[in-house]
């Protein structure tokens, strides 16, 4: 058949699909009716079939690369995923997290360790060694973080007013996702990025720790962080052990080629950074607007904070399991 | 468009995708407007939320925050692949089958610019990205994405010439294909280059005017 003939044998079939995939592209045109969509689907189909036979018969470029075109678009509309999200997004967060955890609980085990571990080494050397607090930071850090727990303030933490809360909710939003997105990121280094992020943030924590309790501080400091504690250090745990699986499959690729591995670990660690984000907004709303509260007894706060570590590690440990019928 | 390497996929339906993967220089191009937008709009927000005192400054931070981190993904999840600066380079986002990019692996490749951008002004990035034949850089690696080019709008090419030549029967399909993107692409070249072109089939063709006699044959071809 001569490339002529073609064209104009099958023309209004292309200038149909066209005329969809351009409805289909653009959100802002008339949405595309179900039998519409049937049509659609008949008619890529069909496009492929004849993009096939173009090249196969060797027809000018220009027609083979129209029809190309007119295949790749409708490609990327046909295989587009939708999904309800919201329904998706609660069904990770009841079952398929706290699963996913369990799954990978050997990185989260170790993240843990790199986090904790060093951390309390240093908060009892700190103890015994006042000055190693010096060796995590500067006299002028010391001193701030000194006026932040000062019991004598009637607010904890940072300086604060009523509206200062909003302030801090965005500032905790803002540092401590992004340093769990670089604890995760770096990972990739052979997981050097995200061991270092670990130790040094379970050093620093120990060193101010230490130092806040030589002077007298124990309960200005301790009921400031044992509410948001419980999200927030189990979060950057998790946030590290999802970077450090990218290392270790960069490492100890199997059987997979390291490229292969890597991809397969970066589907199962972007998931964990879900729940990850999830679990640092709580904490930064518990840290901005309850932790800073310097009206409820230490008593009380102790006891909430016990209730909200208890809460995370029941979600992570028993969350998504299928219980038998008695 | 560079068109030596060109990426063939196929699809569920047999059907041949052919991707033009974007180079690292249009790449960089569009991260500065990018960069740019995200630079002045964060200006903006800075500036005009802290009319609005502490709470003004809580939000300027989150807006920040998703600014510097979601900007990417929004858009290219949104947007059919495109921020404002691929959309203006005409290159888009797609993940490795072809297919839109979705939401986790576009999360994925942003959250690990922090590594490519290692150990300053993306050095890693760059490095990675020239070391493979789709120029991916570590994010797009671990992902599973890929930046293409888009297809550019085609018209329907005109080889200004009537009448039609039989195309001689030895000539292989290879040959005849040359012929039929010579005639394509004459638009594109000044008339002495497409006689000079031409020139080199005389002895076969053995016509007195190469350039119409191969224009004519296309038109043969074409069935026009």
């Amino acid at each position: 058949m001569k490339q002529g003939q073609f064209e104009q044998l099958y023309q209004e079939q292309w200038i149909r699909a066209e005329q969809l995939i351009h409805q289909l592209e653009d959100p802002k045109l008339e949405r595309v009716e179900s039998k519409e969509l049937a049509e659609f689907a008949r008619l890529y189909r069909r496009l492929c079939h004849y993009h096939a036979l173009a090249r196969e018969r060797h027809y000018s470029s220009y027609l083979v690369d129209r029809l190309g075109d007119l295949v790749i678009r409708g490609h990327q509309q046909l295989y587009r995923r939708k999904q309800p999200l919201l329904h998706a997004f609660l069904k990770f967060i009841t079952t398929d997290f706290p699963r996913l955890v369990r799954r990978e609980q050997g990185y989260v085990w170790v993240a843990t360790a790199l986090l904790y571990l060093p951390g309390l080494a240093l908060f009892f050397a700190t103890l015994w060694q006042p000055d190693l607090v010096y060796t995590m930071m500067s006299p002028e850090q010391v001193t701030s973080f000194e006026g932040m727990y000062d019991p004598e303030n009637k607010v904890v933490g940072e300086a604060r007013e009523a509206t200062t809360n909003w302030q801090m909710f965005g500032f905790y939003i803002s540092n401590n996702i992004g340093v769990s997105f670089r604890t995760f990121a770096t990972g990739l280094v052979w997981g050097l990025g995200s061991i270092f992020f670990l130790v040094y943030n379970g050093l620093v924590f120990g060193a101010v720790a230490g130092h806040l309790v030589n002077l007298g501080y124990n309960d200005t400091f301790f009921t400031f962080v044992v509410g948001h504690g419980s999200f927030e250090l189990t979060a950057i745990a998790i946030a590290g052990a999802a970077g450090l699986k990218l290392g270790y499959h960069l490492l100890r690729p199997g059987n997979h080629t390291r490229l292969e591995s890597l991809k397969r670990a970066g589907k199962v660690a972007i998931q964990l950074m879900y729940g990850v984000i999830v679990m640092l907004v709580i904490a930064a709303f518990i840290e901005a607007f309850w932790s800073s509260s310097n009206v409820l007894p230490a008593a009380q706060k102790y006891l909430a904070g016990a209730i909200l570590w208890a809460v995370v590690i029941a979600y992570l440990t028993l969350g998504g399991r299928r219980f038998r019928e008695p | 468009m560079i068109c030596d390497i060109h990426l063939s996929l196929e699809t569920p339906e047999g059907a041949v995708l052919p991707l033009a993967p974007a180079g690292i220089g249009v790449r960089i191009m569009a991260f500065m407007i990018d960069f740019l937008i995200k630079t002045v709009v964060t200006m903006i927000i800075y500036v005009v939320l802290a009319f609005l005192g502490r709470m003004g400054i809580g939000l300027a931070l989150i807006l920040a925050f998703l600014l510097e981190w979601f900007y990417s993904v929004y858009f290219e999840v949104w947007h059919q692949g495109r921020t404002p600066g691929k959309k203006n380079f005409r290159i888009r986002v797609v993940n490795d089958d072809g297919s839109p990019v979705t939401f986790g692996p576009s999360l994925l490749r942003n959250l690990l610019r922090v590594v490519d951008f290692l150990p300053l002004a993306y050095v890693a990035g760059c490095i990675a990205s020239i070391s493979n034949r789709q120029f991916k850089r570590l994010g797009d690696l671990v992902a599973g994405t890929l930046v293409v080019y888009d297809a550019e709008p085609m018209t329907q090419p005109d080889f200004d010439i009537k009448g039609r030549m039989p195309v001689p029967a030895d000539f292989t399909t290879d040959e005849q294909r040359a012929l039929l993107a010579f005639a394509e692409r004459s638009k594109r070249l000044s008339p002495e280059r497409q006689s000079e072109l031409a020139a080199i089939l005389q002895p076969l063709l053995g016509t007195k005017e190469p350039v119409i006699a191969i224009k004519q044959m296309a038109n043969s071809m074409v069935g026009r």
